[in-house]
């Protein structure tokens, strides 16, 4: 432990802590631009600057270390004039418009600003040329808004191993983009957002479609049917203040159909519905010696990594499509025929925690007769500003139920889809149950649960010992699939997400902003939203697929049993190896 | 983007084997890569991405970093236009935009069928001619006027067989 003072008060530390990490325990706050801890410690926008007693020049608080009698002055008149001008030099080639800017009251940068106080913009710099890339399904780039704090860079190589986000020239040229600064629809990109997530401005986002669904909503020829992911409901109050981790299934709900949507529904359905075809399809590979092991394919994000980068293993992917595209399939077949509507009136919009399912609705794959299963996707941030944009009171509403005709029964199984682990559990709970005949003592698979690393588990079923494992993220599912590459894989099912955690960290959730990354303020954020589901399913009445009973309906009435032509026509998919790079 | 040909993928794998086992390679690589094709195709990020573990994107940050290094393979004809004060102030930008119009070229840049660089570069420290023109190391003075510098480039077009569409 080292001692150390922070503006007069004297605090002990561990021995390799950051300045930031001592004002911390003084309880001043630092303020921090580019840091993020574990991710992008370069020390590189100057924003942090304090002084420390004995040196000649300010230095960077989040990576400075300290050292025993060490004096630092975090807000006297040296350090808060500098920073200021720090700022007010970022903001000289910055394209100030606020008022029409995604990030419009909930942007780090501006906040910065207004924390500083800063009343006037004291440079009039020259600008650099500025790319605007929305090219791509899910992303869109503005160079006119970044600040090149780096965060965006380390997040895609450190998260994803892809390292497609990096700077490009040098000095005041620097820019943030792909190779030639080309768009993200060209190159390598899964299209994850998790470089949208760490952003602290306006410069990623993603590509908006509120506005066609508000037309749809509109328009008196279209029926619009909205369908939620599981893991919105345990970010969706963020964007309104509510803590993180709070569920608010029955808020979400009531506000949907106050909004106009013919019918709410929950992708949980779908998730049930990909459990049966999943599990099914898993039986048969195991009983027929087909291509194992079999990986999960609800996450667009990782079909768009596989197709670029392992095409040799397309054919380990289930075919199955993810639940809301199955959903919207169902939804676009048999409601249209019970409701006697045609399905080219039905507009389908899906709220999810993802930005790589807008372009998985757009894939060819997703048609029938030339209409998209889905129309429209709409992120929890999306959904947020719907909201408000519609003038409700989220925190007040009544909690209301999803619409009950034909897709309205979800299971605990369908609910933790949402959590990295959650389709592998849901999976094995009926997988199990259908192999052997009898129901689990225990349905909770616990070793598959969690928010950090590879998760793995053993089980026998029938004798025959079964080997599971679970990765999110690339970096996580690399190894995993080098070893399939090679043929030394001893698994036998892998789920494989996009997104560290799961799509309850998914790149179109709730930003979690940079003061919770760097632990100043103290919450598990993952941790705290996968929980949100794991409350979910351990109330709900069935927590078993196989067990929902309109599930088990829409086999009898439509599609016969899992797995059947119908269900191939519909739930299944096929994938094809893709171009790295498109020019 | 047009293929590279074979004998400078073999240059390009030479030269990656060569320095893979080295302390920070990627920089040698490129030099090296630079000597030999005069740019850095796409195809030498590729493999020195592969050969270092990075990523392409990686590699074109290090290539963009660098004043020596660039990604547009030089034409076959290399076009300077000055324009330095003197040569400015004497017309050199009505020139330069008649030099890109007849060898569709950009700024800096190449034309798409390969014949032509032309760059815009600072004085000559031939401001007595100005303004002043270079194709392929010939120097033209008072060239705006002169209509030399137009003649020798429709000169080459011609000899190359009139690609230029
Ligand atoms: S990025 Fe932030 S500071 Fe910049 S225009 Fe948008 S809201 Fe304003
Ligand atoms: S969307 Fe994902 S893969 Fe694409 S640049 Fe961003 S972090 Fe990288
Ligand atoms: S795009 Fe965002 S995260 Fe990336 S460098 Fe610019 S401001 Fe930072
Ligand atoms: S240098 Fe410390 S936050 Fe950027
Ligand atoms: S300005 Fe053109 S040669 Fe000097």
């Amino acid at each position: 432990m080292v001692n150390v003072k922070i503006n007069g008060i004297s605090v002990e530390v561990e021995e390799n802590s950051t300045v930031l990490q001592a004002a911390k325990k003084a309880g001043v706050h630092i303020p921090t631009l580019c840091f993020l801890k574990d991710l992008n410690e370069t020390g590189a926008c100057r924003v942090c600057l304090v002084e420390i007693k004995g040196a000649r020049a300010l230095g960077p608080a989040c990576i400075y270390p300290v050292s025993e009698g060490m004096e630092v002055f975090t807000h006297n008149k040296r350090v808060l004039a500098a920073r200021k001008n720090t700022v007010e030099l970022l903001l000289s080639n910055h394209n100030k418009d606020c008022l029409s800017c995604a990030r419009n009251q909930n942007c780090e940068l501006q906040k910065l600003a207004d924390d500083l106080g800063i009343r006037e913009f004291k440079y009039q710099g020259a600008y650099r040329p500025v790319t605007f890339d929305d090219f791509s399904d899910g992303i869109v780039r503005d160079t006119s808004k970044c600040v090149t704090c780096g965060r965006c860079v380390n997040a895609c190589a450190k998260i994803q191993g892809l390292g497609i986000l990096n700077f490009i020239d040098r000095g005041f040229n620097t820019k943030i983009g792909p190779v030639y600064n080309k768009s993200l629809a060209d190159v390598n990109c899964m299209q994850c957002g998790q470089c949208i997530n760490v952003c602290p401005t306006g410069a990623l986002h993603e590509k908006e479609e509120i506005h066609n669904v508000i037309n749809a909503l509109h328009d008196p020829t279209k029926h619009v049917i909205v369908q939620t992911a599981p893991a919105v409901r345990a970010s969706l109050g963020e964007e309104f203040g509510m803590p993180i981790g709070t569920r608010v299934t029955g808020k979400m709900v009531a506000a949907l159909k106050r909004i106009g949507f013919e019918r709410v529904y929950d992708t949980n359905f779908g998730a049930d519905l990909t459990i049966m075809e999943e599990g099914t399809e898993l039986i048969e590979r195991l009983q027929n010696h087909g291509t194992l092991p079999m990986i999960t394919s609800c996450s667009p994000g990782w079909i768009r990594y596989v197709e670029r980068e392992y095409p040799e293993l397309l054919g380990n992917l289930s075919t199955c499509k993810s639940p809301h595209m199955m959903l919207g399939a169902i939804i676009k077949s048999h409601y249209a025929q019970r409701k006697g509507i045609d399905p080219k009136d039905i507009y389908v919009v899906s709220i999810m925690p993802c930005t790589a399912k807008k372009h998985e609705k757009n894939r060819e794959e997703m048609k029938q007769n030339g209409l998209q299963d889905v129309d429209a996707v709409l992120t929890t941030r999306e959904c947020g500003k719907l909201i408000k944009m519609f003038g409700l009171d989220f925190e007040h509403l009544r909690d209301e139920q999803f619409d009950e005709d034909l897709f309205g029964e979800y299971t605990g199984a369908g609910v933790i889809f949402g959590a990295s682990g959650g389709v592998m559990e849901a999976a094995l709970r009926t997988v199990t149950e259908i192999l052997t005949g009898k129901e689990l003592d225990d349905i909770e698979f616990k070793a598959v649960r969690g928010t950090e690393g590879i998760k793995e588990a053993t089980l026998t079923i029938n004798d025959q010992e079964i080997k599971v494992a679970v990765a999110h993220s690339m970096v996580l599912a690399k190894p995993l699939l080098e070893d399939i590459k090679a043929g030394k894989s001893p698994y036998t099912f892998i789920e494989i997400m996009g997104c560290p955690g799961g799509c309850i960290n998914g790149g179109g959730q709730s930003r979690v902003i940079g003061n919770i990354r760097n632990g100043f303020i103290d919450i598990d954020w993952k941790k705290e939203r996968a929980k949100a589901l794991y409350d979910e399913d351990a109330i709900m009445p069935k927590r078993k697929s196989h067990e929902n009973k309109q599930v088990q309906e829409l086999y009898e009435n439509f599609l016969g049993k899992p797995g059947s032509h119908k269900a191939h026509e519909l739930l299944h998919t096929t994938y094809e190896k893709k171009d790295r790079f498109n020019f | 983007m047009e293929k590279l040909n074979q004998s400078s993928l073999l240059k390009i794998k030479e030269i990656v084997s060569k320095h893979k086992d080295e302390p920070g390679p990627t920089i040698m690589m490129l030099h090296d890569v630079q000597d030999a094709l005069g740019y850095i195709p796409f195809e030498a990020m590729e493999e020195i991405a592969l050969a270092t573990n990075q990523s392409v994107g990686e590699v074109y940050g290090v290539v963009t970093f660098y004043a020596q290094f660039t990604t547009q393979p030089k034409g076959k004809h290399i076009i300077n236009v000055c324009i330095g004060t003197a040569c400015y102030v004497k017309g050199a930008q009505l020139l330069l935009d008649r030099i890109l119009e007849l060898t569709h070229a950009k700024v800096n840049g190449t034309s798409h069928d390969g014949l032509f660089s032309v760059d815009a570069t600072r004085c000559l420290g031939a401001c007595g001619l100005a303004p002043v023109a270079i194709v392929d190391g010939k120097v033209y003075g008072d060239a705006e006027k002169s209509g030399l510098v137009e003649k020798a480039i429709q000169e080459i077009i011609a000899c190359e067989g009139g690609k230029q569409g």
